[in-house]
């Protein structure tokens, strides 16, 4: 079992309900082959840096998981034929990525106790984390 | 021998300390550069979105790579520009 991240960003043109039964389903893809999802973070709409498919804004999530090196060929698959991803980038966690995402959660965590729940869908992300 | 301190320059020789460059990565600690925040990646990029070079930045050659592979990670998800003006 590895430690991965996920970011992928959706099309524009969907709505809020089309936009959760997309990662929804790629969630149910990945427990389904038995991995384990330990945080997702949708980070909302945003500007993109320059046009990907004549569109200058898109739907970015993040998903973290532990899963077996043999689903991520698949998973990554089910990207390349979904019409509504415009990008995606999976990478391995190392020990020191590992930890700086444990703590960026806990800060999120701590955060969204905090001042608003209902803003995870449009915050951006904190700068300076570091 | 003794004249050699007689020498006048016209203009004041510049004795410019140069102040000593650092890794901040070192220095303060971080171990992974983060791809997700293009914000504190920008510090090492130029007007254009080209990476600085380590001689201006005085990052150390490990972190260097890392802030590379990084800036390279946040420009696919278009998180950072490939090329552009006027970025700051």
């Amino acid at each position: 079992m590895n430690n991965y991240e996920t970011v992928f960003i959706l099309t524009p043109v969907l709505s809020d309900a089309q936009m959760k039964e997309a990662v929804e389903k790629f969630k149910t893809l990945l427990t389904d082959k038995g991995a384990e999802i330990i945080n997702e973070e949708i980070w909302g709409l945003r500007k993109l840096a320059y046009a990907i498919d004549k569109k200058s804004t898109g739907f970015y999530c993040m998903l973290e998981f532990n899963a077996d090196p043999s689903v991520i060929d698949n998973f990554e698959l089910n990207f390349r034929r979904d019409e509504r991803v415009l990008r995606f980038l999976t990478t391995k966690h190392d020990k020191f990525s590992f930890e700086y995402s444990e703590k960026r959660r806990r800060n999120r965590s701590s955060k969204k106790e905090g001042p608003v729940k209902a803003g995870s869908s449009t915050e951006n992300k904190e700068s300076g984390t570091n | 021998m003794a004249k050699q301190s007689e020498i006048r320059y016209l203009t004041p020789v510049s004795v410019d300390v140069k102040k000593k460059k650092y890794c901040r990565f070192q220095k303060n600690g971080i171990k992974y550069i983060d791809y997700k925040d293009p914000e504190f990646l920008k510090k090492f990029l130029n007007e254009q979105g080209k990476i600085l070079p380590r001689r201006i930045t005085g990052t150390s050659l490990k972190f260097q790579r890392r802030i590379a592979q990084a800036v390279k990670r946040a420009r696919h998800l278009a998180l950072l520009p490939y090329v552009t003006d006027l970025m700051k």
